[in-house]
């Protein structure tokens, strides 16, 4: 068989399948419509854990210590100690907060700026917020900067800002897990609802399976329009599935910019990525595949003709 | 082409359909298969067409020995049959154009050599310009010449009927024979499985008669008293 004859037979029977998915709108929107629902579900829930760790600044790598000297240390000394501290190979970066800038900050942001006026000086120490390496994040290595830090005797406190962190970090575990579950559940579901659609069409079209294997017809040439439905189907429930989550984050964007700015951020929701698109149709159209093959090998070998 | 040896064949409900059938029916021969309903005849012909497998003995069609054939391969083997049915087996939501194209489609031909050998599958039954009719809206002798354009438009070496008159009257019946012999005058292997032993007889080609699962006549001129069963 040549390619031409082969690519041939294969539009032939693409097209065949498209007409009969036309030829029956009702029935074949209500199962689009449940396979793009199971679909737009795990693919809503990814967004979201995206969103949530893409409005948060991507915090969930940022594990700071707060190192804070004694308040009798000199900016000149807090320098110097910065630039000690900057030369540790666990270390990315440190960024000194003189006592004048955090009280500046303290007064704009914390709403005690008129209280603040009272104090004679300046009660806050110099501060060096010291970012880890992220392969150096870990609870071990952050105890040995800790011990570190602790055994200058210029340094008073130092506090991991890492416990929030980490409760943040297993709530996104705990949702990623759950968008896995989901995932596998509703796929699950997509192929049943495929195989489903596929037997019943295999007990109408009997008569044409029958004669069909009568005058020489492969299993493979039978079984072939009855893929391409499932794959229609699969692929058609992704489309639409898209179209639910760009309709949703259309119509989620302004509230949750204006919720972003009550916090002081100029977050904007994100729509799906490429990459998640591309997964959502590709998922879609081998789940319509492998449901429509899995129907199909089961209800066809039993139709055999009969004189 | 098709040789019988010692064949028998009993269904699943107990029923012995053929009982110990022997013949040999040569390339180009045009054979008739006579008898009561119930006499075998049908059994034969599924029997050639894969659609049932022996108890016991050997069906060799084409050299080939029907029990050894992979189920795999059975779907290449009757593209080398041509099937007549007496319920012509039509698919009645697709015209005509489409139920002759069903075997070139199925053996993946080219669609433009499919468009011309439909056309002349369709002429030599002598519905040229019906393509486009659906089966349901021609006759019923219509719808048998369909079948034999089904049957034949893969160019078969071999071609079997079962009872492709039953539904119709002498003169539609003659003249479906007719057609089955200009098939056979260009090469064509054909058996025919038929009660009507009035228009047997009156073609005069070999007839084998079968009575409860045996052969009891076999001749390539029959005589009277071979058809005379009833």
């Amino acid at each position: 068989m040549s390619v031409a004859v082969a690519g041939g037979r294969h539009l032939h029977a693409l097209l065949g399948s498209l007409g009969r998915l036309a030829r029956n709108p009702l029935a074949t929107l209500l199962t689009l419509l449940v396979i793009a629902l199971a679909l737009a579900l795990p693919t809503a829930l990814r967004l979201f854990v995206t969103n949530a760790q893409a409005a948060t600044g991507n915090f969930a790598n940022a594990i700071d210590l707060s190192v804070f000297l004694k308040t009798d240390v000199p900016l000149l000394k807090a320098q110097q100690l910065a630039q000690a501290a900057q030369r540790r190979h666990d270390v990315a970066s440190v960024t000194l907060i003189p006592a004048d800038k955090g009280l500046e900050d303290f007064r704009t942001y914390s709403g005690f700026g008129d209280a603040l006026v009272a104090l004679k000086e300046n009660p806050l120490p110099h501060v060096l917020h010291v970012r880890p390496r992220p392969e150096d994040s870990s609870a071990a290595a952050l105890d040995a900067l800790r011990t570190y830090f602790n055994a200058w005797p210029e340094v008073d406190l130092v506090q991991v800002d890492s416990e929030w962190v980490m409760r943040f970090n297993a709530i996104l575990e705990v949702l990623r897990r759950l968008l896995l579950i989901a995932a596998v559940l509703l796929g699950v579901g997509v192929l049943a609802v495929v195989g489903n659609t596929i037997r019943l069409e295999i007990a109408a079209r009997r008569a044409e399976i029958e004669v069909t294997k009568l005058v020489g017809g492969s299993n493979a040439f039978v079984r072939r329009p009855f893929l391409y439905t499932g794959v229609l189907y699969g692929l058609g429930g992704a489309l639409l599935a898209w179209g639910i989550i760009a309709v949703t984050v259309a119509v989620l964007g302004e509230p949750v910019t204006t919720l972003a700015r009550l916090y002081g951020s100029r977050y904007l929701l994100q729509g799906p990525a490429a990459l998640d698109v591309g997964i959502l149709l590709g998922a879609g159209a081998v789940l319509g595949w492998l449901g429509a093959w899995i129907s199909a090998a089961r209800h066809l070998r039993s139709i055999e003709p009969r004189a | 082409m098709i040789v019988f040896d010692r064949v028998s064949k009993r269904y699943a409900n107990g029923r012995e359909a053929l009982n110990n059938v022997s013949f040999t029916v040569h390339t180009g021969e045009m054979v008739f298969l006579t008898g009561r309903s119930g006499a075998g005849k049908s059994t034969v012909l599924k029997l050639i067409a894969l659609l049932e497998r022996p108890t016991r003995g050997a069906v060799v069609v084409a050299g080939r020995n029907t029990q050894s054939l992979k189920s795999r391969h059975v779907a290449a083997y009757r593209r080398h049959i041509g099937v007549v049915f007496q319920d012509h087996k039509l698919l009645a939501d697709r015209p005509v154009y489409d139920n002759v194209a069903l075997p070139l489609a199925v053996a993946a031909t080219p669609l433009k050599e499919i468009d011309r050998r439909v056309r002349a599958a369709l002429d030599q039954v002598g519905l040229l310009g019906k393509e486009r009719v659906l089966p349901l809206e021609l006759s019923v002798g219509e719808q048998q010449r369909v079948g034999i354009a089904r049957a034949v438009v893969s160019k078969p070496p071999l071609l079997i009927a079962d009872e492709p008159t039953g539904n119709l009257d002498p003169d539609l019946s003659l003249e479906v024979m007719r057609l089955f012999r200009r098939f056979q005058d260009v090469g064509v292997t054909v058996v025919i499985a038929s009660h009507d032993h009035h228009l047997v007889r009156e073609f005069g080609q070999r007839v084998i008669v079968l009575e409860n699962g045996q052969v009891q006549g076999d001749a390539a001129d029959p005589l009277p008293s071979v058809l005379a069963y009833r």
